[in-house]
């Protein structure tokens, strides 16, 4: 298995042109949550010609609701969603510049398109690895959108994130070469 | 059989609803664990068994911490069997049931992600409520009741199809490698998946989540339904989708199927998608 590599926020275009899919990544500083409900308001804003309330150039997105913290503890339970719900805002957002996202699943061919035009790059989280993934983060501070509860853009300082390249800027896809690699080798004798 | 009328108190009920939705959300079972550290050892993916690990690791380290172990802690879904010779008392049977959901998700931390209106308001209501809560009235004086933390990610994935007669096993069998095929990564694999087959078409849904609880390990008792089980697990784990859908040979940990009898013209199948955080337990009362 590839090594794993370390990077740090903000991501510029020329570090996340040099991920390649299958990379497995620890990311630390700063980064953003979001999930559907903020994703709306945002292109909302930029739909209108209006100032988004977090500057999104080099900055990497993590699709999550976070469950509460519980005393003690920076975070609670912080797993990846399912990125798919995010594909019909995140291309104006990759053009505007965000350079990174965090999530889990298939993105659709226009995310794809965008992310090989703008050097960006899709990293998937393990699903279902919420507590380990909670223990990577710092702290949270909600930054926008508040009324939403668990789907407010928080800012997260993170130390050692674990994540995996999925979709690389050149539009390798882990989701896809991955289960080609693996297709038909389960050698079941019951078939 | 019981002679007489037994007293169940409502408060009772809230207290073992809570409860349960406590325990499954810090603690998957050790059916869950064991089946992930047999696919673990089996994976021949490097990522694939990294990631298995990876699971592993978050699992133990949920039950040790009290967090849940997944952020999505799901709708709360509980069926219940409730005995002909009891009696409710001080309180409403679902409202008792919607309570123990609240105070589960309020004092334990766990996310509250249900939305009333789900098409012009989409507004949480705030304490996880209301559950989607099945009753059955039996013979007897006692309560079960089976619940389930239902993560959307994964039932997003899942299906529904009104096969013909004639399409036989080789239709379902083939409508649920589909339906897993289609899903890909996005449900968290590895997956328990839960099928019923026959019924109406909502009788099939509702027992096809029914079977994603059923505990790992254990089979349809009919060795023809048995059979179908193993069969569509490995065709499922053909796929190469594998943990976290980066591919590997642990794309299923189970297949679950069960059946209720059906109309002359019909052949209904669902699919209930469940990802590796298959949250179940039960409690009798």
């Amino acid at each position: 298995m590839a090594e794993v590599k370390r990077i740090q926020t903000p991501l510029t275009k020329d570090v996340a042109a040099g991920l390649r899919a299958g990379d497995r990544v620890l990311i630390s500083g700063i980064i953003y949550t979001g999930r559907d409900a903020a994703h709306k308001r945002l292109v909302a804003l930029l739909e209108e010609g209006k100032e988004l309330p977090v500057d999104i150039r080099n900055q990497i997105i993590y699709y999550v609701g976070p469950a509460p913290a519980p005393p003690g503890k920076a975070i609670g339970s912080a797993g990846p969603t399912s990125s798919y719900r995010m594909d019909r805002y995140a291309p104006v957002l990759i053009e505007k510049g965000l350079t990174g996202m965090i999530g889990k699943g298939l993105r659709g061919p226009a995310v794809i398109e965008a992310m090989k035009a703008h050097q960006a790059v899709y990293f998937a989280a393990t699903g279902g690895a919420a507590v380990v993934i909670a223990q990577s983060i710092i702290s949270q501070e909600i930054i926008a959108y508040e009324d939403l509860g668990t789907e407010a853009i928080h800012r997260l300082e993170v130390k050692d994130f674990p994540v995996i390249v999925a979709i690389d800027s050149q539009g390798n896809n882990l989701y896809e070469t991955g289960r080609k690699e693996y297709q038909g080798k389960g050698n079941h004798s019951n078939i | 059989m019981v002679k007489f009328m037994r007293e169940i108190k409502a408060a009772l009920i809230t207290e073992k609803v809570k409860e349960l939705f406590l325990k499954i959300s810090y603690e998957i079972g050790d059916d869950v664990l064991c089946s992930l550290k047999e696919g673990k050892d089996k994976e021949i993916s490097p990522i694939g068994k990294a990631i298995l690990e990876e699971i592993i690791e978050n699992d133990t380290l949920a039950a040790k911490e009290r967090m849940a172990v997944c952020q999505d802690t799901g709708m709360a879904v509980v069926f219940a069997e409730v005995g002909q010779e009891v009696h409710i008392t001080g309180g409403d049977f679902q409202e008792a049931i919607n309570q123990g959901v609240r105070e589960a998700y309020g004092q334990g931390y766990l996310r509250k992600s249900v939305v009333s209106d789900p098409l012009f308001e989409r507004k949480n209501t705030q304490d996880n409520t209301p559950a989607v809560i099945y009753t059955d009235i039996v013979a007897g004086g006692g309560i079960k009741l089976a619940a389930t933390a239902k993560g959307f990610g994964s039932e997003n994935m899942s299906r529904l199809k009104m096969l013909t007669p004639a399409d036989g096993q080789q239709g379902v069998l083939d409508f649920i490698v589909e339906t897993v095929s289609l899903a890909g990564p996005n449900p968290c694999p590895p997956l328990v998946v839960g099928v019923c087959v026959g019924g109406t078409m909502d009788k099939a849904a509702q027992l096809a989540k029914k079977a994603t609880m059923r505990h790992l390990g254990f089979s349809n008792p009919d060795p023809r339904y048995q059979a179908l089980e193993e069969k569509a697990l490995a065709l499922i784990n053909e796929t190469g989708i594998g943990p976290g859908g980066l591919g590997g040979l642990t794309t299923g940990l189970a297949v679950h199927i069960d059946w209720y009898p059906t109309h002359i013209a019909g052949l209904p199948v669902a699919v209930n998608i469940c990802c590796h955080a298959v949250r179940h337990d039960t409690v009798e009362i």
